[in-house]
């Protein structure tokens, strides 16, 4: 407990300072709210709004969580497929860089044309903004396999896929899990970029949503709902840094402590 | 009473007689950089008997890697003629995958075999004691000392119930002390599982000390310069004026590889 609060310590200060700094240039300046809105002003509208924030956060939790798990298996599916068939990588590699470079609106009418304003549209959008990082660094992963390894596996009798299945697999699974993290840290916004893009008909949009429409005259309301996000993304982020240390111990040992 | 090994993995084809290697006239040659073409071994002809240790000495870059690959039947000669029974191989690095604990390590040609994990682990745990390893069942690769992570690779090689082990320079990677330990620790191993083995190593006193042959190959392109047999009682001791003769023996057989 006490290494925990000593750990977040130095995070704890330095947001401290910025939310200081923050503080003491809107009053010195006396910039407009409705430009730069201040932390106390900010603290206040996630207070007031707390309902509608929560209600709006769940729907984009759930868009980034569900839309991550989508890009994790099609990234890894796809890491998979350009590492064991050279057919594959020539094929589908120049493709999945290129995809990174569509400009999500261009596609979203699209995307809602084919299947409405519900979750999946807008799932299909974080996935393909998230997938990237996940399918490169997976790519990567399953080659660090030391070149060795598959002879002697060989010699052990082991098939295409116990060799894959016990030493492959493995070996990429730190580096998927990298690459997850990154996905992760891309996800939030690909929420915000998919919320955006695809229109939804819910009761609560979602918080990406909410923040563009809050954006111009409840200016700190869309603050509140920017820090909302932003506490989310770092939540996620190290969960799934433990995530990690329980899946693939040896990798964090080799590389010294995260965090 | 050591525990046999018994019932061997995979019973072993009786290609060329149980446990034996037959080469002859064997040339392999590499496309290596620039197109530019390297001759790894160049006419080697080498036999081993069932159940006999056969030493390879050579300069480093003699080819003994493709030699034990050849073995193994990673690569095929481009000519000449290799007959051998199934041989595994154990290469100069241990290569014990992190993600499993020793005892899961010894136990993966088991589970390549087809047993279920606790079936491997139980096979694989039977011998932990006779070579040296108990209490390190649930150790972790990066836990054991150089000399217990050769013995772990040591035991996988075996639990692969192979009638040939092709070594790989097993212990080029340890200090001399332990070197000494685990040379003696094969030694003592072999003699309760006997097996065909061949043994790579540029160490020519290790090659005495283990092997009932011992062959010396020349630098590339590999050819056999000299044969060398070792007929006296084991243990060896490495300070025996026999060891010590036949050891310069085998040195100036090296010397005159390399001046041809």
């Amino acid at each position: 407990m006490r290494r925990t609060l000593l750990a977040v310590l130095p995070a704890a200060l330095l947001l401290a300072c910025l939310i200081g700094a923050w503080e003491l240039y809107v009053q010195l300046t006396g910039v407009e709210e409705a430009l730069l809105p201040a932390p106390h002003a900010v603290a206040a509208a996630l207070w007031h709004g707390r309902g509608l924030v929560a209600r709006n956060f769940l729907v984009t939790a759930e868009e980034v969580v569900l839309g991550l798990a989508l890009a994790l298996a099609a990234g890894s599916a796809l890491a998979v497929a350009i590492h064991l068939s050279p057919l594959a990588r020539r094929a589908a590699y120049p493709l999945v860089v290129g995809s990174q470079a569509v400009p999500i609106p261009v596609i979203g009418v699209l995307l809602v044309f084919w299947w409405g304003f519900g979750l999946f549209p807008k799932l299909l959008v974080i996935a393909l903004i998230c997938f990237f990082p996940v399918v490169v660094t997976t790519i990567d992963g399953l080659a660090s396999v030391d070149p060795e390894q598959p002879k002697l596996l060989r010699t052990l009798d082991a098939s295409r896929w116990q060799s894959f299945r016990f030493a492959e697999l493995p070996a990429a699974l730190p580096a998927a899990l990298s690459g997850a993290r990154i996905a992760l840290a891309v996800g939030v916004i690909g929420a915000f970029i998919a919320e955006t893009t695809t229109p939804s008909t819910g009761a609560y949009p979602g918080l990406g949503r909410e923040i563009l429409s809050d954006v111009n005259f409840q200016t700190a309301r869309a603050y509140a709902g920017t820090v909302v996000l932003v506490a989310f993304a770092i939540a996620c982020f190290y969960a799934l840094t433990l995530a990690e240390r329980k899946l693939a111990p040896w990798s964090v040992r080799e590389r010294g402590e995260p965090l | 009473m050591p525990t046999q090994l018994q019932p061997l993995a995979k019973p072993a084809p009786a290609r060329a007689g149980r446990g034996a290697i037959r080469l002859s006239d064997v040339h392999r040659e590499y496309r290596g950089a620039r197109g530019a073409s390297v001759q790894a071994l160049a006419g080697v002809s080498l036999e081993a008997a069932a159940g006999e240790v056969l030493a390879v000495v050579g300069p480093s870059g003699c080819g003994k890697t493709t030699l034990l690959e050849l073995v193994c039947g990673l690569q095929a000669p481009d000519r000449g003629a290799l007959e051998c029974a199934p041989a595994v191989l154990m290469p100069q690095r241990d290569l014990l995958l992190p993600w499993l604990s020793a005892l899961d390590n010894a136990a993966l040609a088991l589970r390549i075999s087809g047993l279920r994990r606790a079936a491997a682990r139980r096979r694989a745990a039977a011998l932990f004691a006779e070579l040296g390893l108990e209490g390190f069942q649930d150790a972790q690769p990066h836990e054991l000392s150089g000399g217990m992570r050769q013995r772990v690779a040591f035991l996988r090689t075996l639990l692969a119930g192979k009638p040939v082990l092709c070594l790989d320079e097993p212990f080029g990677a340890l200090d001399a002390i332990t070197r000494s330990e685990m040379q003696e620790w094969l030694a003592g191993t072999l003699a309760r599982e006997p097996r065909t083995v061949l043994l790579v190593t540029h160490d020519v006193e290790e090659a005495i000390l283990l092997a009932d042959r011992v062959a010396v190959l020349s630098p590339r392109p590999g050819t056999v310069v000299a044969e060398l047999a070792v007929e006296f009682e084991r243990p060896r001791a490495r300070t025996s004026a026999e060891v010590i003769a036949l050891r310069e023996q085998a040195l100036a057989a090296l010397a005159g590889g390399r001046c041809a």
